[in-house]
């Protein structure tokens, strides 16, 4: 495969484009989304519904005046948004949109995918650390401590989709699903891979590593500005990026009926979006050792059964 | 006398190897409810010692309340329990009626159990709210917010303010009910008990919701006694207690209204007792309405702050010494009774208590003020030790203090 530089510059400006859209659209739905289920309106002000009010967010944030604490690691404090931020870009690569639509077919994609995510706890953990601040020491902690809770299980999750395909390819998934769909054989992995996946974008209710009302905001306390906006990108990000894992892995990826592929698996990312946003508007938040007793006797337990199980039905 | 000591140790308490670090969480904290400093002993998680810091919004009310006469000083207890500044007046009216003697007419005294109710509500519906808020169900807190709107228009429209209203004077109220004040309150009545289900369905089933209450910021009858826990924070744990119900004041007596309890002791017992109370209001303010007397609203001795009785006692000029009973009472010192009164009054956060020393002067030698808040935050440490940080924050917000109360 040939990887021209025009072939990068191409891809890096595309992936940049979809990452700010798809934060600027998520931001506007999340509030519109809270505003309808709290019997607001949500932003109305700025443009048709509101729908400009990310933008003139971003401009603030930009035009915001960088705060670095005194007593802060300088170096970690400016390089963890920026790890946070970064693997967004990679992670990007392998996502199929459709049977042509895919930045780089690769073999291993849906590994890359799941390695390239651990790095925004590490993003997570040089916030807090770098901060020299309590309350984003603890959120830093949190998101440690939480995360081999979920990786498990999430890995187990995954790799009973590889051993049901045969395919490391997020392609070779999507087109296997071609006349019936994972989440119609694995109604459970498909549950645990949500719970997992809304652990892994520390979305409620296990936002335990920003808990605004236990930790203040948690790892991102101290930071203000563009470096606050580059973690709510990232955030956004990796949601649309385990949107769009959920749908190539258990919704048949791009496979629907009438309309194009792109439209499809678009559709499908956003759905799984929108029920992210639905669980944080309603569901209280767990406390970080009740999740981690959760993840361990439960998550973990339940996932490798259904491992063993499909491993079974596959022998035969 | 041996602190009680929490039976909410269902985390691993610290072996003492781990490196213990100091917290001072607060007062500039989304879920301290105003100025409260915790500092914290903590091992990772797990409090060690906890130990609240209140004083961030001391005004020295007890002492500003010498220097004034009593009519003067009701617009301090405005300042106590902002959430419920309708109570505190009511409390704090009852208590100089008592010591001077005054009794009030019908009509102010439904009036005042109308309004007192109503601030229950308004008061529930916050620590609802920010209870919720806290443990992170944030819907929550708009819903509440939709109803809570509701009573304080009405309070706006019946005396022009919404949150410091001095609506009720010594020996009665100000004003008079409006008849779309009590159609807008008999329709909120009417359909309240279909918004309490509202918030029901949010949290009351959620498993989540019940992970973090249930079993959590347990404190038995005794203990709850011990601390001096009073509302429904005592009633949570099983004790009979509401001043309402066992020494009434203005109408409480002649409505028919429940004391909800529960015996389980733990944060969601005393969420079940205040959901309750809240259907309990509105049952009492649907009476209260229904039995509303004609008459006059505020009692013939009353002495009255700024304004003078109209159409009783006309202020005429040059010769208005007498003109109110304001200063009708302070130039006849014999009016006042000379001793020591302790009145108290349910409000939502518990029992507020007045106490005055009267030397006969028309100002009081020496007030105290009784507030729940300031005990109930004694009670963190029983509370929260052992436990999570999260859990500190659910317990603050299941001991419903307002800061403004607590430090005076």
């Amino acid at each position: 495969m040939n990887i021209s530089l025009l072939g990068i510059v191409g891809y890096l400006v595309g992936i940049a484009a979809l990452v700010g859209l798809n934060a600027v659209i998520l931001v506007w739905l999340e509030r519109k989304v809270a505003g309808h289920m709290q019997f607001r309106l949500g932003p109305m002000e700025v443009g048709p519904h509101g729908i400009l009010q990310t933008l003139a967010d971003g401009i603030k944030l930009v035009s915001k005046q960088l705060v670095i604490p005194d007593e802060a690691d300088k170096p970690l404090f400016l390089l963890a948004p920026i790890v946070s931020l970064v693997p967004i870009f990679a992670a990007m690569v392998p996502l199929p949109f459709s049977e042509t639509v895919q930045a780089w077919e690769l073999n291993i994609g849906l590994l890359l995918i799941i390695a390239l995510g651990l790095l925004n706890t590490l993003g997570i953990l040089l916030a807090g650390w770098g901060s020299n601040n309590k309350y984003a020491l603890l959120g830093g902690a949190r998101a440690v401590a939480q995360i081999l809770a979920y990786k498990i299980p999430l890995l187990i999750c995954v790799m009973t989709i590889i051993m049901m395909t045969g395919s490391f390819s997020l392609r070779d998934i999507a087109i296997a699903q071609k006349d019936t769909w994972n989440v119609l054989y694995q109604p459970i992995l498909f549950i645990v891979y949500i719970i997992t996946v809304t652990l892994e974008t520390n979305r409620s209710p296990f936002d335990f590593s920003e808990a605004e009302s236990e930790l203040v905001a948690g790892f991102h306390t101290e930071y203000s500005g563009m470096g606050f906006s580059l973690f709510f990108l990232a955030e956004y990000s990796y949601m649309f990026i385990a949107a769009g894992l959920a749908t190539v892995l258990f919704l048949g990826g791009w496979h629907g009926p009438w309309l194009p592929g792109v439209a499809w698996t678009l559709i499908k990312i956003y759905s799984i979006i929108f029920l992210m946003m639905w669980f944080r508007w309603t569901f209280p938040r767990v406390r970080i050792d009740q999740m981690l007793s959760f993840g361990w006797k439960i998550l973990l337990p339940l996932s490798l059964i259904n491992f063993i199980i499909t491993a079974g039905v596959l022998a035969l | 006398m041996t602190r009680p000591i929490s039976k909410t140790v269902n985390v691993p308490v610290a072996d003492g190897d781990g490196e213990r670090y100091t917290l001072k969480m607060g007062p500039q904290h989304p879920a301290t409810h105003g100025v409260l400093r915790v500092d914290l002993e903590l091992d990772g998680e797990t409090i060690i010692k906890c130990s609240p810091q209140v004083g961030y919004l001391h005004r020295g009310f007890d002492k500003i309340a010498e220097n004034r006469t009593y009519a003067q000083s009701l617009i301090l207890t405005d300042r106590l329990d902002y959430i419920a500044a309708m109570a505190n007046n009511v409390g704090y009216c009852v208590a100089v009626e008592k010591l001077l003697g005054i009794s009030v007419p019908l009509r102010a005294k439904y009036i005042r159990t109308i309004v007192c109710e109503m601030s229950r509500i308004a008061s529930h519906l916050l620590w609802l709210a920010t209870h919720a808020l806290d443990i992170g169900a944030m819907t929550v807190f708009l819903y509440c917010f939709r109803e809570r709107e509701v009573m304080l228009d009405l309070f706006e429209e019946l005396c022009g303010a919404r949150l410091t209203f001095s609506y009720p004077r010594i020996g009665g109220v100000r004003q008079d009910v409006t008849r779309s004040f009590i159609d807008v309150l008999q329709q909120f009545v009417a359909e309240f008990p279909v918004h309490i289900g509202e918030y029901e369905t949010l949290i009351d089933t959620n498993r989540i919701w019940l992970k973090r209450t249930v079993g959590i910021g347990v404190l038995s009858a005794a203990e709850a006694l011990e601390l001096g826990l009073t509302g429904a924070c005592l009633r949570g744990s099983g004790v009979d207690y509401d001043i309402r119900k066992h020494r009434p004041y203005d109408a409480y007596d002649l409505v028919d209204f429940e004391v909800p309890l529960s015996n389980d002791g733990d944060i969601y017992a005393r969420y079940r007792c205040r959901m309750e109370e809240l259907h309990q209001s509105a049952r009492i303010i649907q009476q209260c309405i229904d039995q509303l007397p004609p008459g006059p609203i505020i009692s013939e001795d009353a002495p009255d702050l700024v304004m003078p009785l109209q159409g009783q006692r006309k202020v005429e000029a040059g010769s208005s010494t007498y003109g109110t009973g304001l200063i009708r009472l302070l130039e006849e010192h014999g009016q006042y009774p000379v001793g020591d009164i302790y009145v108290s009054t349910e409000v939502p956060k518990g029992e507020l208590g007045f106490y005055f020393i009267s030397d006969g002067s028309g100002r009081p030698y020496r007030m105290h003020v009784r507030s729940p808040s300031f005990i109930h935050i004694g009670a963190l440490p029983a509370l929260a030790e052992g436990s999570m940080i999260a859990d500190l924050i659910a317990n603050i917000g299941t001991l419903d203090v307002v800061l403004g109360e607590c430090d005076r």
